[in-house]
């Protein structure tokens, strides 16, 4: 487990967009490894704890400061 | 200043021929000079596999002799890079030969990977290699009826592909007489019908209108070709009669085997262009792991901003201007009509109904697309 996340940038892009960016992240990292995902998009604060959840990994933490989301989670399988 | 430019698809190309207009008298008195290698002798126009696919173009129409579009000024080899050496501004070909640059460019560009997928490569069909999209067409000409699955991968190159190929597929059993014996069933990894917030509400309602069934949060796991099942890592599955990817992608194996950027994807600043930590590499077009789309258009207006800054690095000593994330994309809506998507960093699109004039438009594209290559529009 990691102190520190690999940081995943996706603040004021919109195409592919914030989780399409963390799923890409997800895909090819190591169960057990944390992320933070970076966005400016408040639909991230539901889309990606929706996602994750389904999936089956983990959403470690969900704050927003100035308008930036910054979204902690783990690969579990 | 030796400028040395990796990849002849889109990027590299606009590239090279803008910079060599920007830079006329500087290589013609010696002060600079631009090598380009490329694993090819061909330039291929890749959006138009989407129309192969269907039967409204065919291979030949899609290749231009790459020498032929470029600068006179551009020394064009054919002869891939095999080694980056870059604490020593040098690479190494596959021919064994060394170049030395002041100022390199990386844009080779990306490629499918359906083997990420079990059971992907040998049971559905997609449309990214010439040889996959004539496959296709001819599989959708036998096609009778039933249920046609689209599925897609991330990352994958052109956002809008997903969306224009379910449309046209719609359109041309259509015109084939059997739409009605078919069902198509659109997929999409997160949440909505599209990546893009304003694409996906028009795109939803089409759907609907059209008839065409969708199902989000599905990202695919595995392929079950015998029972013909797709199946998702959200535990979701569909079964299919004929199944069309847009498989994942990954960069070019000679950047992950150089240890340039994890899948290929070289770590890039995103104003700058420039690869993380190095002022004098620039990255461009796919290459890039920026999150921002992977298409051609994004990699023709970091071409354009790139060219600038290295011909002011020549002329100034310092690069003038910074990328803003600009992107156009087209989106086919059908067989005659279209309508297109324009962002950059700080605005999101605000797509607008698609038109037969924007459907020709982007039709007459597929032809201007030669001028812009050689850096004319």
């Amino acid at each position: 487990m990691s102190d520190e996340p690999k940081v995943i940038d996706a603040r004021n892009t919109f195409c592919p967009g914030p989780l399409m960016e963390l799923i890409a992240q997800m895909k090819q990292a190591e169960v057990g490894e944390e992320m933070e995902l970076l966005s400016t998009d408040k639909g991230s604060a539901e889309d990606v704890p929706e996602w994750i959840n389904k999936v089956g990994h983990e959403v470690i933490s969900n704050e927003e400061k100035d308008g930036v989301w910054r979204i902690r989670v783990r690969k579990l399988k | 200043m030796r400028i040395l430019i990796i990849g002849g698809g889109m990027g590299g190309t606009i590239l090279g021929n803008n910079l060599a207009r920007r830079l006329k008298g500087e290589l013609k008195s010696g002060k600079a000079k631009i090598t380009m290698l490329s694993a090819s002798d061909q330039h291929m126009y890749q959006p138009g596999l989407l129309y192969v696919a269907v039967g409204q173009m065919t291979p030949d129409q899609l290749y231009r002799d790459q020498r032929g579009l470029l600068e006179p000024g551009i020394d064009f080899e054919v002869d891939p890079v095999e080694e980056f050496d870059l604490d020593n501004n040098r690479v190494k070909t596959k021919a064994g030969k060394t170049h030395e640059y002041d100022i390199l460019a990386i844009a080779t560009g990306s490629r499918i990977v359906p083997e990420a997928i079990p059971g992907l490569a040998e049971n559905a069909e997609f449309f990214y290699t010439e040889e996959s999209a004539v496959k296709m067409f001819k599989r959708l000409r036998e096609f009778e009826g039933g249920k046609v699955v689209i599925t897609v991968g991330v990352p994958h190159k052109c956002p809008m592909a997903p969306l224009e190929i379910t449309f046209m597929l719609n359109d041309y059993f259509k015109e084939r007489g059997i739409r009605d014996k078919v069902q198509l069933h659109y997929t999409y990894p997160i949440g909505r019908t599209h990546s893009l917030e304003n694409v996906a509400k028009w795109a939803t309602p089409e759907f609907e209108r059209l008839g065409i069934t969708y199902e989000t949060l599905f990202n695919m796991k595995e392929v079950d070709g015998k029972n013909k099942v797709l199946k998702s890592e959200e535990g979701t599955e569909t079964n299919y009669d004929l199944l069309i990817a847009i498989p994942a992608h990954k960069g070019m194996e000679v950047i992950e085997k150089n240890n340039l950027g994890q899948s290929g994807w070289i770590p890039t600043d995103r104003h700058r262009l420039n690869m993380e930590g190095r002022d004098d590499v620039f990255v461009l077009g796919d290459t890039t792991n920026l999150p921002i789309s992977k298409a051609g258009s994004t990699a023709h207006f970091e071409a354009e901003a790139i060219a600038e800054n290295i011909a002011s690095m020549v002329k100034i000593g310092v690069p003038v201007r910074d990328y803003d994330g600009k992107v156009f994309c087209f989106i086919e809506a059908g067989k005659d009509r279209a309508t297109y998507a324009m962002f950059n960093y700080q605005n999101p699109p605000d797509p607008k109904p698609p038109t037969k004039a924007v459907h020709w438009f982007k039709m007459a594209y597929n032809q201007l697309y030669w001028a812009s290559a050689r850096g004319l529009l």
